[in-house]
C-alpha cells in the first residue's frame, strides 16, 4: 500500500467515526446494517470474485451466525461481543464441510447446491426438535446491549445505535484487515490462480482441494460474523429474516460493488441498503421493478462494479496528467 | 418516596382543579392543528404481498375521511412502508416511521414475525402498535406490552368459542383435534382444551400434530379416525384443511367436524376439498363477506362498493383484504376522534382501550368492539356458522365477550 492509498483509508475511518454525531439514531442504525452487509459481502467475494465459485447461499451461512448469537444471548446468557467469535468459528467449520462435497461442482452445479442450502436453511430453522433453541417460527427477541459503563468513565456518552455503529466499525475494520492480509500473500495468489485455471494452479503445486476447502469456509466466517452482528443489531432473529432472497441481494451486492475487489464490498452494501428504499419510495406498486432498473443501470454503465469504474476513472486520469 | 410523590400530587391536584387545563390542545410529535401522522408497514412485496392490497385500501379509506374535512378537523396522513414481511426490514421501517418521519403511531404491521420483532423497540420507545393484523394471542398483553394491541378474534378467543359450542351441544364428545405443529397451531390447542375446562383432558381423545412440511396428513387423519373420537377440531392452514376434510369424507368418519377461521375460505379451502364433502363444517366469522350473498343489498357492503369505486376503483371486488382494509381502518379513525385534542401518545393508547361497544358496520350484526385498560383484545366475539354445500349459513347467537 502507499502512502496515498493509506492516507486515504485513514480519512475513510476518520469520516466514519464522525459520522454517528451527525446523523440521526435511525441513520445510525442503518449505517450499521451498512457495515455489517459490507463484512458479508465481503465473506461472499473472497469465495466468488477472488476464487470463481459462485454461492446462491451465502444467506445460509448469515443465519447461521446470526442463531449462534442470538441463542447464546438468550440461552446461555452470553455478553454480544462474545458471541461473534463462536458464530464466526461455527460458521468456519460450517462452511469448510459444506465446502468438501461442493468440490465436485463446478460453475452452475454449485450454484445450485449453495441454492438448495438458502432455501433450505429457513425451513430447518423451523424444525420442532431444534425449536426449543430457535424459538420456531416465533423466532428469538434479543435485548439491544447498552454501551458499557467505562465509556462514560472516559466522559464519551453514547447511545445505543453509536456504540453498536462503533463496536460493529471495529469488527469491520479487523475483517478488511484479515481479508486484505489473506487476499496479498500466498493463499490468495493460489485462490487467484485457482480461479484463472485450475490445472495450471495444480501444476504449480497448488492444493486445489484444501484452498477451494478453506475458501469456502473463511468466505462463510465472514458472512456467519456479520450474520451475528445483525442479530444483535436488529434485535431479532426469525427464519422469515433469512429467505433465499437475501442470498441474492448478497449476490446483487458483490457484483454492483465489484467482483475481486475488496473496496467494492462497502460499495456493495450501501447499494443493497439504500437502493431498494429510494425504490420504494419512488414507487408502491412496483418497487422491484425500479430496483431493477437501478441494476441495470448499474451494470451498464460500471460493468466492473462500482470499485472497477472508480479504479478506472482514476487510472485515465493518471494517463491524462502523464501525458499533459 | 413520599418527598417525590409529593411535587406530583401537587401538581395533579392544579391540573384537576383548573378544567382550561385540561380542554388545552395537547400534541406529541405528530400530531398538530392541522394533520395526524400515521405511521403504516406492510408486505407489498415478498411472500405476503397477496395482503399488500390493505394497505391502499386503509389508505383511500383516510382519503375519504380526509376529503370529508378530516378528523376533529385534522387531516389524517398515512406514510406506508413496504417490508416484504421480513422481520428485519419491519425494524428497519419502524425505527423510520419513528424516528425519522416522525408518525404518532404505527398502524396495522401485518403477521406474527415482524410485529414480534418491533413488539419491544415500540414498548420501549412508548409508541403506540396499534391493531396488528395477526391473530396470535400474545398481543392482548397490557401488563407487559401496554403499547401494542391486536385487532382480530384472537386464536385462543376463537378456539374456545368451539369448545363452548361442544360443552353445550355435545357434553359427552369425544374429541379428536389435528393441529399444525407451531405457534398458531398451539396457540388454538391451548385456547381449545383451557375452553373445555376440567373435562378436557378426557373429552380430547386424541390430538396429532402435523409440520408445514408434510406433503399430506392422510395418516395423523387415520390415527385420529382409529381413535373412535365423533368430534373433529381441524386447526389447519388451508391446503391441510383441504386433504383433512377430503379424506374425513372418503374414509367414512362422520365426525361433527369444526374448521378454524383461518381456513374458512369457500375458494381456497372448501372448493379444493369437494364442496359436496365439505357440507356440515362448522366455522366462525366476525367480518361480513362482501361476496356473500345474504348481504348484497346491506348498506355496509353497498356503501363499501361505493367507496371502493371512487377511491380505489383499480381495487379487486372480490378481495376479502380490501374489506377488512376498509373495516379496520374505521377502528383507527374512531379512536383519533375519541382521543379529541389531546393527541398524545399516551392518550391514543387510552383511548385505544377504552372502545366501548363501538359497532362499525362492516362487523356482522351484533358483535361490537370493546377494551379496556386490561383488555386489549378489540374483536372478541364470532358468530358460528355452518356450509350448507354453497356457503357459509351463519346460526345462533353471537358468542364471546
Amino acid at each position: 500500500m502507499n502512502q496515498r492509498a493509506l492516507a486515504g483509508y485513514a480519512l475513510l475511518l476518520l469520516v466514519a467515526c464522525g459520522l454517528p454525531f451527525f446523523i440521526s439514531e435511525y441513520r445510525t442504525f442503518q449505517f450499521t446494517l451498512v457495515l455489517i452487509y459490507s463484512i458479508a459481502l465481503l465473506g461472499l467475494n473472497i469465495l466468488t470474485g477472488f476464487n470463481g465459485q459462485i454461492s446462491l447461499g451465502h444467506g445460509a451461512f448469515y443465519a447461521i451466525g446470526a442463531y449462534v448469537a442470538a441463542i447464546l444471548m438468550d440461552k446461555a446468557g452470553f455478553p454480544f461481543w462474545a458471541t461473534i467469535p463462536i458464530a464466526g468459528a461455527v460458521c468456519l467449520v460450517a462452511g469448510f464441510l459444506f465446502g468438501l462435497p461442493a468440490l465436485r461442482l463446478e460453475g452452475l452445479y454449485l450454484a445450485l447446491a449453495t441454492f438448495a442450502l438458502g432455501v433450505s436453511l429457513p425451513q430447518l430453522l423451523k424444525y420442532h426438535h431444534l425449536e426449543e433453541w430457535t424459538g420456531g417460527v416465533q423466532g428469538i427477541v434479543i435485548t439491544k446491549p447498552d454501551p458499557p459503563e467505562f465509556l462514560t468513565g472516559l466522559g464519551l456518552t453514547l447511545n445505543q445505535d453509536q456504540w453498536l455503529y462503533f463496536f460493529t466499525l471495529g469488527v469491520t475494520v479487523v475483517m478488511f484487515v484479515l481479508a486484505w492480509n489473506l487476499l496479498r500473500g500466498r493463499i490468495g495468489r493460489a485462490m487467484l490462480a485457482i480461479r484463472d485455471n485450475h490445472i495450471a494452479a495444480e501444476a504449480m503445486g497448488v492444493n486445489n482441494a484444501m484452498v477451494k476447502s478453506l475458501t469456502f469456509g473463511v468466505s462463510a466466517m465472514f458472512t456467519g460474523v456479520a450474520g451475528a452482528l445483525s442479530a444483535v443489531a436488529v434485535a431479532f432473529v426469525a427464519p422469515d429474516s433469512f429467505d433465499i432472497f437475501l442470498s441474492i441481494r448478497f449476490l446483487i451486492g458483490i457484483v454492483i460493488g465489484g467482483l475481486a475487489s475488496i473496496s467494492g464490498a462497502i460499495f456493495g452494501a450501501l447499494f443493497i441498503q439504500f437502493v431498494p428504499n429510494i425504490a420504494d419510495e419512488i414507487s408502491k406498486a412496483a418497487p422491484w421493478a425500479i430496483f431493477g432498473l437501478f441494476l441495470l443501470v448499474f451494470v451498464y454503465v460500471m460493468p466492473a462494479g462500482v470499485a472497477g469504474a472508480i479504479r478506472m476513472a482514476m487510472a485515465r486520469l493518471r494517463q491524462k496528467r502523464q501525458n499533459s | 418516596m413520599k418527598l417525590k410523590l409529593a411535587p406530583i400530587a401537587a401538581l395533579l391536584a392544579a391540573a384537576l382543579a383548573s378544567p382550561q387545563a385540561l380542554a388545552q390542545k395537547k400534541y406529541d410529535q405528530g400530531a398538530s392543528d392541522k394533520e395526524i401522522l400515521i405511521g403504516h408497514i406492510n408486505p407489498y412485496s415478498g411472500p405476503a404481498s397477496a395482503y399488500g392490497t390493505i394497505g391502499r385500501s386503509i389508505a383511500a379509506y383516510f382519503k375519504k375521511v380526509n376529503d370529508e374535512g378530516g378528523v376533529n378537523g385534522r387531516q389524517i396522513n398515512m406514510i406506508s412502508y413496504d417490508d416484504g414481511y421480513s422481520p428485519p426490514k419491519t425494524v428497519e421501517m419502524a425505527r423510520k416511521l419513528v424516528e425519522q418521519d416522525k408518525v404518532l403511531l404505527i398502524f396495522q404491521p401485518l403477521g406474527t414475525p415482524p410485529n414480534s420483532a418491533i413488539h419491544k423497540y415500540m414498548n420501549s420507545k412508548k409508541v403506540p402498535q396499534l391493531f396488528v393484523a395477526t391473530g396470535a394471542t400474545k398481543w392482548n398483553d397490557s401488563k407487559h406490552f401496554p403499547w401494542t394491541m391486536g385487532w382480530q378474534p384472537n386464536y385462543q378467543t376463537e378456539a374456545q368459542i368451539y369448545a363452548a359450542h361442544i360443552l353445550k351441544t355435545k357434553p359427552n364428545a369425544k374429541i379428536a383435534v389435528l393441529y399444525q405443529n407451531d405457534d398458531y397451531g398451539k396457540d388454538y390447542l391451548k385456547g381449545f382444551m383451557d375452553g373445555l375446562g376440567a373435562k378436557g383432558k378426557s373429552m380430547v381423545v386424541k390430538a396429532v400434530s402435523y409440520e408445514v412440511t408434510d406433503p399430506t396428513v392422510d395418516s395423523q387423519m387415520a390415527q385420529l379416525q382409529a381413535s373412535g373420537a365423533d368430534t373433529f377440531f381441524n386447526i389447519t392452514t388451508p391446503k391441510f384443511a383441504a386433504q383433512a376434510i377430503r379424506k374425513a369424507w372418503d374414509s367414512g368418519w362422520k365426525p361433527v367436524h369444526y374448521l378454524n377461521n383461518v381456513s374458512g375460505s369457500i375458494g381456497t379451502t372448501l372448493k379444493p376439498a369437494g364442496l359436496d364433502k365439505s357440507v356440515g363444517l362448522i366455522t366462525t366469522q366476525y367480518i361480513k363477506d362482501q361476496n356473500d350473498k345474504e348481504w348484497a343489498n346491506d348498506p355496509a357492503v353497498q356503501e363499501w362498493t361505493a367507496f371502493m369505486k371512487k377511491y380505489y376503483p383499480d381495487g379487486n371486488l372480490i378481495a376479502t383484504e380490501n374489506f377488512y382494509g376498509w373495516c379496520v381502518a374505521q377502528t383507527m379513525v374512531q379512536v383519533i376522534k375519541q382521543a379529541g385534542n389531546d393527541l398524545t401518545r399516551a392518550n391514543v393508547m387510552k383511548q385505544a382501550a377504552n372502545l366501548k361497544n363501538f359497532t362499525p358496520s362492516c362487523l356482522l350484526p351484533g358483535i361490537k368492539i370493546n377494551t379496556s385498560a386490561t383488555d386489549f383484545a378489540p374483536i372478541e366475539s364470532v358468530q358460528l356458522a355452518r356450509f350448507d354445500g354453497k356457503e357459509w349459513v351463519r346460526f345462533g347467537e353471537i358468542i364471546g365477550k
